[in-house]
């Protein structure tokens, strides 16, 4: 379960966020709001990118604060341009990367590597510059990079913004397979219908928390 | 080294570690400069065309790795050629030239993964004296990974520069350029954070985590 306790984020003197308290425990939760809202403040929250001015967030248990790194193992992300986040050159050193990160040896590296290319359907770009990906093998490579680490939440910030309608069906159908608890933040609100919750942030604090269809409703309301 | 990259293959080379690759390349760089004489630099130069071969690499890769250094060459050769004689030239020219094509065969044979992880652990010692080397090797990472993003980033404001009428403004280019490498440089930093790469865990004082 993912908590907020009293959290507040400000910065430069500016407050960006107000949390007083909010449980996150249903399996597919969205995350809407206009520009400047604090859907990122907000996401980054969720596994210690940033961590709270006053308040706790917390991790099934696990606070951001003092147990950042045992806080990421737990909870991956993936950003809205995978550019940004594909960090090695090739694609399959690049699912290395994290993998290397969480200490596995050689072998069982190897091995989640291969289940993880053929999963995704990336087999043949294992040695492929990441750079030549198209922006849908991109946004998948960056799904899987974050996945092979096995996460028990997957944060999505905005991940179909730069897909044309293809790739944004392959990457929506990607998620809606996922064994793990996910949190999607995104402006595209056709994505959310099927959402066990979705939370509208409006101006730093919860605007409306429900079901998507109503939860839909009072943020359409908010641009009359 | 850095414009190539690993060319899949399943050779002796391929299958040689990094280390002593790495340690092959640094050993004929001194060696080649040991013999003055132009049937040494010729063998020399030919071995490691041979190289090519056992590494099974095609000849239009392998000229890939070399058309960057062909006028650089041409006008070392030309030079000593002008100053002393063309021998001279000659021989300076195949031991560049064997140098540049060694190097460009130990990326081609060895994943960038590989490499990266001899670095590191050639550079341990280095940590006893304060040097981040993790930090290191990671750095060597993202320079060959992002050398290709910087070039397309410079691509498309050119474009957009040129759209607007600004046809040879190096500043007009270098400044939308530089902005958009720090802002991405901020992302990057998060990416490499969110996947739990980290040499030391802290939180700078507005609440950001920093790699």
């Amino acid at each position: 379960m993912i908590a907020f306790d009293g959290v507040v984020f400000s910065r430069e003197g500016r407050e960006l966020l107000r949390i007083p308290a909010l449980e996150l425990t249903e399996r597919r939760i969205g995350l809407i709001g206009a520009n400047g809202a604090g859907k990122s403040t907000f996401s980054r929250l969720l596994n210690g990118l940033l961590v709270p001015s006053e308040g706790e967030v917390t991790i099934d248990g696990l606070s951001t604060r003092s147990d950042g790194k045992k806080v990421r193992r737990k909870v991956g992300f993936v950003f809205q341009n995978p550019d940004n986040q594909i960090v090695m050159p090739t694609v399959g050193e690049d699912l290395a990367f994290g993998l290397k990160n969480l200490g596995f040896e050689k072998q069982e590296l190897a091995r989640k590597i291969d289940a993880a290319l053929a999963h995704y359907g990336l087999s043949d770009l294992r040695d492929r510059l990441t750079h030549q990906l198209s922006a849908g093998e991109k946004q998948l490579v960056a799904i899987a990079g974050v996945t092979v680490m096995d996460p028990a939440y997957i944060i999505f910030d905005e991940p179909t913004t730069l897909l044309d309608l293809g790739n944004k069906k392959k990457v929506m159908a990607t998620i809606d397979g996922l064994s793990q608890n996910v949190i999607l933040v995104s402006h595209d609100l056709d994505l959310l219908g099927s959402f066990d919750r979705v939370i509208c942030l409006h101006d730093g604090k919860v605007h409306a928390d429900g079901r998507p269809d109503d939860v839909i409703a009072a943020y359409k309301a908010l641009f009359p | 080294m850095i414009g190539s990259f690993y060319h899949e293959r399943d050779t002796l080379l391929h299958r040689l570690p990094a280390g002593p690759k790495l340690l092959f390349v640094m050993v004929l760089g001194t060696m080649v400069f040991l013999f003055n004489d132009i049937r040494v630099a010729a063998a020399v130069c030919g071995g490691v065309v041979l190289l090519y071969a056992v590494a099974r690499v095609p000849v239009a890769v392998a000229w890939q790795q070399m058309r960057f250094a062909v006028p650089l060459l041409v006008i070392i050769f030309a030079a000593q050629w002008f100053i002393a004689d063309w021998r001279i030239g000659a021989i300076v020219v195949l031991r560049f030239a064997a140098l540049i094509l060694a190097a460009s065969l130990v990326t081609l044979t060895t994943r960038t993964t590989a490499m990266i992880d001899a670095f590191e652990r050639f550079l341990k010692p280095a940590a006893r004296i304060g040097v981040n080397v993790r930090m290191v090797s990671m750095s060597l990472s993202l320079a060959l990974r992002f050398i290709p993003v910087v070039g397309r980033v410079t691509q498309q404001v050119r474009e957009a520069q040129r759209a607007r009428g600004l046809e040879n403004s190096i500043l007009a280019v270098a400044l939308p350029v530089i902005i958009r490498m720090l802002k991405m440089s901020d992302d990057i930093a998060d990416a490499i954070e969110a996947r739990s790469f980290s040499s030391e865990d802290v939180h700078a004082e507005d609440g950001q985590a920093r790699v």
